[in-house]
């Protein structure tokens, strides 16, 4: 195998992950850590590191048109910010001192919940609990867009959401997720936001906390361009792809047949760390 | 309640939109580079080995893209679809100082240290 070769098929890889993460809505860079592993046999920290990277470009990509409609919650987002950037940092910090084999078993750990959670139907019951006072001195209430018009919300228990997304942040700067599942957790159960926003402004949270992991793991030397090239390329086509067939697909039986094979990485991924 | 930060929104789509243009432009176009050069078998990155020093820093890389190497300019793509995140939120800074909103301009700067620090501070790299 030559570099056209190689490049052309982690390309191709890429692509179908970026295409089936957004049809999903289970993200592309989740597939992609245990698919350069698993099948190209590349090494865990150059792994992340370009899945890192496509984890930026979907979400800068698809965050450029949620924000536009107006339902992602810019004030809610910044805020938890705080926690997922530094939760990043401190995942990042984390690879340097772990084992291989630890890092593969946590990987694998978590796409088994994201699994899980993703075959879950959503259950929010969409009653609004009323103003919070933390909340309020944070002036996180807003309005989103339905189809009676801009409705208003509350939003609910900010110090939970503040360390859930902690946790999203070590995960991300660890693994090289974007950790999207956790963090419509803290939005959607803790913070009650309506469903639409809290899947918008993970979306849009996910590209700030993927770049403070990838800077630091650019100057650890650990994102390598040639690999990253055909991941990032590949998965941000895909993802803009799947956006588009979005609107007309049936996405549950896809969604249950994605959920199926996420959870095989994810028994590959910890057998590989127990080996 | 109304939405005075609809603007603020409409110019954060447009910044994030031309980021990842712009990435994904250079990415492409030093890939094209590396792979017309590099004809000899694929890097192994079946062992870890880091990336040279000068592809690690924001200062070696834009030095290295004069060079027109594949590498680096696809590096400077990658560094550019860093940077677009940053940039939003630096945009941020601005329109909450616009807006007077100090509690924001606050949470928005503290976001923006840990993102400058992540990508210039020295991460003990080895």
């Amino acid at each position: 195998m030559n570099t056209i070769e190689f490049t052309a098929l982690v390309g191709l890889g890429s692509l179908l992950a970026g295409f089936l993460g957004a049809l999903t809505g289970l993200g592309g860079g989740v597939v992609i850590v245990p698919l350069l592993i698993l099948a190209f046999h590349v090494d865990i920290h150059y792994a992340i590191g370009a899945a890192l990277v496509s984890v930026i470009a979907t979400s800068s990509g698809a965050a450029a048109a949620y924000v536009r409609e107006g339902y992602s919650n810019v004030r809610v987002g910044m805020f938890l910010e705080i926690a997922t950037t530094i939760g990043a940092l401190v995942g990042a910090a984390l690879v340097m001192h772990l084992h291989v084999s630890v890092i593969s078993i946590v990987f694998g750990v978590v796409l088994l919940y994201s699994a899980y959670a993703s075959t879950k139907e959503h259950t929010h019951s969409g009653a609004d609990a009323g103003s919070d006072r933390i909340a309020t001195w944070l002036k996180m209430d807003s309005t989103y867009p339905t189809a009676n018009g801009w409705e208003s919300y509350h939003v609910r228990e900010v110090p939970q959401a503040f360390g859930l997304m902690f946790v999203a942040g070590v995960l991300s700067g660890l693994l090289g997720i974007g950790s999207g599942a956790v963090k419509v957790l803290a939005m959607d159960r803790t913070m009650k936001l309506p469903f639409k926003v809290s899947t918008t402004t993970s979306n849009f949270m996910i590209g700030v906390t993927a770049a403070a992991g990838a800077g630091v793991y650019l100057s650890r030397g650990y994102i390598d361009p040639g690999l990253a090239m055909p991941v990032m390329l590949g998965v941000l086509a895909g993802s803009l792809l799947g956006a588009r067939v979005l609107e007309r697909a049936e996405v549950r039986v896809l969604r249950r047949v994605f959920s199926g094979v996420i959870a095989v990485l994810a028994v590959e991924m910890i057998y590989k760390g127990l080996k | 309640m109304e939405r005075t930060d609809q603007r603020m929104d409409e110019i954060m789509g447009r910044l994030l939109r031309t980021g990842v243009i712009l990435a994904a432009v250079f990415v492409l176009a030093g890939g094209a580079v590396y792979l017309a050069r590099h004809q000899t078998p694929p890097t192994n990155y079946r062992v870890f080995q880091g990336e040279p020093e000068e592809l690690r820093t924001v200062p070696g890389i834009i030095y290295e893209v004069r060079g027109l190497q594949g590498r680096a300019l696809i590096q400077l793509g990658l560094l550019l679809l860093i940077a677009t995140p940053i940039s939003r939120v630096a945009f941020s800074v601005v329109a909450f100082l616009y807006q007077r909103d100090w509690t924001y301009v606050l949470v928005t700067l503290i976001v923006l240290g840990l993102l400058v620090y992540s990508l210039l501070g020295r991460n003990g790299g080895g």
